[in-house]
């Protein structure tokens, strides 16, 4: 029964994926063709689950800070501050594992910060996250020491552009993470009560709900999935660069959410709709990478296609076509509405 | 009826109905030319509601608006304007930062050619203020003047756009007594021009000071019509908290040899409540009684920790407790239902299921989910002892009717077994059937030995289950009636007596 409602919750984002991966395939036959080569699993439908983890890795936390109706900007660059971390601790000759710990321990720290702006001093989000977006960077060049950082460590570059069983580990670690935090939450009562307090604070709290306590873990998790991004893009070109690892992704990721069906009001949230958000996401630019047209389309297409998933999305149209169905032949229907739409 | 002209404006059975319920129950409202008119009514009686059909606001379901006779359908409030009826906010809906003349004409500014004329338009705002007897630079920005200039300001807008029928809505609430003054002498000056005004406020003082007669609304029927020259407070009150009902039901005596449970002393904040002691023992049920704005709500919330008060102890069977949010309150086992349950209730995009575990949930915390059997087994228990009237348990709780609303509230707290349990205006809202279920609920958990604390504005309800009837006023504990005293009558008395004589009970 859980899986069918999920199932009916996530249907429009496994539709429009279905349709970009099948624009994919008409401009480029063989995107499908995945092949061993070297141990290592190729192909671009690998490329796409590979180069769409930072996204994927962001719009974990993302997911569950739009849920409290807030947003997190920083997340961009907390990833260069964490890959900044990481690659002095290694080029400091330090083992790779201390490393990654360092860089989730700033990544946490950071989202400590930002929990603390909203939940304790009431900062609204946007603000309040703006301030690390800003610093972050800055903060970043301070520990490469404004140069981009190289090393050569195998334990840490392993991490963004090794494989595991023939899978490149990023895809490892997103699928992994992934799964395990859209089942904690719904295992734990984390999830039910992040959308309490997204939906109605006031009421949460008068009925026990310690909202700062819960407001402040969820930037947490936004920090510690903003490191491990920042681990994985600094190991992908084994070196950290604070001006560019991570930049703009914060919107990338809030439009995963977003293509994933969350409501920026908070609310009830999806996390599986939204990694298939980010899935969508990365291959819109796979498939304008393998159009061939000329470059300076790019951001203008994806754009285009990305107004396009969200008129799509709209609950004007959603109405539309919700309309339409109920108009249509009499089929076996429940008696009320789709819930979808109060989720809106 | 009389040989009174024409009204002004005759509302005749004015309707209207939201989902499950009936705001407005065929609502009468005359008023004169020259007359200052009183809206009467505790929160939710209907008041808000009935302006706003008058102005457009809202359509209304039944009945029929006659204007100088001539029947009127207002669509919009620039509509009503324009029919002659205007309108003043609580919170002056002006642009603080334009000045008071560009206020005074905005959207209906004299021209010259292309432009403003501002000379123009300055002079005739300081004429026309100086005819509401303030005399202000009407070239200054608003916000250089007291909310009771800016309270004129937008009466003088009001009136010169519309000019039949102005209403002011609590247009006192948050001015001083030298600034009501004012205000009520530019009232006064209106009413010699031959407006026709209505006054709504919830200070009967001003009520007497001002009005020449009264409406009294309660859950959305007029229950009176007075004359106020010839009418007593103790009259107004009554018919505004209520006592009609002739069976009246008794409070069943209180579970014999109930044990002191929460001992309140001194409980206090500054603004919002004087020092507060109440005693409250197992299986008795505590009214508290008073109008609005006399301290309900705040005791409530000051006791649940919603509010932190800033003074006082708190003892739970003999043992000091500290109390500085809701969180800490239901884990000594409190529990509120709120006044307002749309803001502070319900969580409206949940299921009704996951409302209902709510509160058992936050007190485990989230690392100890509540097991979904058992969750289940919960709701369909309450949904079945309450008689919650819903489509499946999986439907948002905001599309449920007010008084199903409030039962799965209740289901909220009683699924975490409290022994206190504050329930502030319960039956607010709500159909008459659910009504009834909730006051033998309360009977019901009386009888079972929790300890009850409601707050509520209806009296025949606070005499039906109260054993103790604590009263307040302007944020004091002015008297407690206990037994047989707790009668519509001595509750009346208490609330309406004069601060002296109060004193002494």
């Amino acid at each position: 029964m859980m899986g069918r409602a999920l199932l009916r919750r996530i249907a429009p984002q496994l539709v429009i994926l279905a349709i970009v991966l099948a624009l994919n395939l008409m401009v480029f036959p063989d995107f499908l063709k995945v092949e061993l080569q070297h141990g290592r699993l190729f192909g671009n439908l690998i490329d796409v689950l590979n180069r769409g983890a930072p996204t994927a890795l962001l719009c974990l936390g993302m997911t569950l800070v739009i849920a409290t109706r807030g947003i997190d900007l920083s997340v961009g660059a907390v990833m260069a501050i964490a890959g900044a971390t990481a690659a002095s601790l290694v080029v400091d000759g330090h083992h790779f594992l201390t490393a990654v710990a360092g860089a989730l321990a700033v990544g946490a720290i950071c989202g400590i910060w930002n929990g603390i702006l909203v939940a304790v001093l009431r900062i609204q989000p946007i603000v309040a996250t703006l301030v690390l977006m800003v610093a972050g960077r800055g903060i970043a060049q301070l520990i490469t020491g404004g140069t981009i950082l190289t090393f050569l460590d195998p334990g840490l570059i392993h991490l963004g552009a090794g494989t595991i069983f023939g899978v490149p580990t990023p895809i490892v670690i997103w699928l992994a993470l992934g799964t395990f935090v859209a089942i904690f939450v719904r295992r734990t009562a984390l999830g039910m009560l992040i959308e309490a307090i997204g939906i109605n604070e006031a009421s949460s709290r008068l009925a026990g709900i310690n909202s700062k306590v819960l407001l402040v873990c969820v930037y947490i998790v936004s920090g510690l999935g903003a490191a491990i991004a920042g681990i994985i893009v600094a190991a992908d070109i084994q070196g950290a660069d604070a001006n560019n690892a991570g930049l703009w992704l914060e919107l990338d990721a809030i439009l995963a959410v977003v293509i994933g069906g969350n409501s920026l009001l908070g609310g009830r949230f999806s996390i599986v709709a939204s990694l298939l958000g980010a899935m969508i996401i990365q291959s819109v630019n796979s498939l304008i990478l393998l159009s061939g047209l000329p470059p300076e389309f790019n951001l203008i297409i994806k754009a285009l296609l990305i107004l396009a998933i969200l008129v799509i999305q709209s609950p004007k149209v959603s109405h539309l076509l919700y309309i339409l169905r109920a108009s249509a032949p009499q089929s076996a229907r429940k008696p009320l509405p789709p819930l979808k739409e109060g989720q809106r | 009826m009389t040989d009174t002209p024409r009204p002004v404006l005759h509302a005749k059975g004015i309707s209207k109905f939201f989902p499950g319920t009936v705001a407005l129950d065929n609502v009468d409202l005359t008023l004169h030319a020259g007359e200052i008119h009183a809206l009467l009514g505790e929160n939710g009686a209907g008041k808000s509601t009935l302006i706003k059909c008058l102005t457009g606001v809202y359509r209304r379901d039944g009945g029929e608006i006659l204007l100088d006779g001539t029947s009127v359908d207002p669509k919009s409030t620039h509509h009503s304007q324009m029919l002659g009826i205007g309108t003043v906010y609580q919170e002056v809906n002006l642009l603080p930062n334009l000045t008071v003349a560009e206020n005074l004409y905005l959207g209906r500014q004299p021209m010259r050619g292309p432009f403003v004329d501002r000379r123009k338009m300055n002079a005739d705002a300081a004429v026309s203020l100086r005819g509401f007897g303030i005399n202000v630079d009407p070239t200054q920005p608003l916000f250089s003047y007291s909310v009771a200039i800016q309270q004129v300001v937008a009466i003088a807008r009001a009136v010169e756009m519309s000019g039949k029928v102005l209403i002011l809505d609590e247009p006192t609430a948050s001015l001083d007594h030298d600034e009501v003054q004012l205000l009520f002498g530019v009232i006064r000056r209106l009413k010699t021009r031959g407006l026709a005004v209505v006054f709504i406020t919830h200070f009967l003082d001003q009520v007497f000071d001002i009005c020449d007669s009264a409406t009294v609304l309660r859950n959305g029927q007029v229950v009176g019509r007075r004359d106020l020259a010839e009418t007593t407070r103790n009259d107004v009150i009554s018919l505004m908290l209520g006592r009609q009902l002739a069976a009246r039901v008794r409070a069943p005596a209180p579970a014999v040899g109930g044990r002191t449970l929460l001992q309140i002393e001194s409980l206090q904040k500054t603004g919002m409540l004087d020092p507060f002691t109440l005693d409250l023992h197992e299986g008795e049920v505590v009214g508290l009684a008073g109008l609005l704005g006399s301290g309900r709500t705040e005791t409530a919330n000051l006791i649940f920790g919603a509010v932190k008060a800033d003074q006082g102890r708190l003892r739970l069977r003999g043992q000091d407790i500290q109390v500085r949010n809701p969180r800490d309150a239901v884990a000594h086992g409190f529990a509120l239902c709120p006044e307002d349950r749309k803001t502070e209730g319900i969580v409206g995009d949940l299921s009704v299921r996951d409302n209902i575990v709510l509160a058992l949930q936050a007190r485990q915390g989230w690392m100890r989910p509540v097991p979904r059997k058992k969750i289940d087994a919960i709701a369909q228990h309450y949904v079945r002892t309450l008689d919650i009237r819903l489509a499946n348990l999986d439907m948002p709780i905001r599309l449920l009717s007010g008084g199903n609303q409030q039962k799965a509230l209740l289901a909220r707290w009683l699924a975490t077994d409290p022994d206190v349990l504050i329930l502030d205006e319960p039956t607010r809202g709500i159909d008459i059937g659910a009504h009834a279920e909730i006051i033998a609920l309360i009977g019901r958990l009386q009888q079972d030995g929790m300890a009850l604390l409601v707050a509520s504005s209806e009296m025949e309800e606070l005499v039906a289950y109260a054993n103790r009837v604590v009263v307040l006023r302007d944020r004091r504990q002015v008297g407690e009636l206990v037994g047989e005293d707790v009668t519509a009558d001595n509750i009346v008395r208490a609330i309406a007596a004069d601060p002296v004589s109060a004193a002494v009970a």
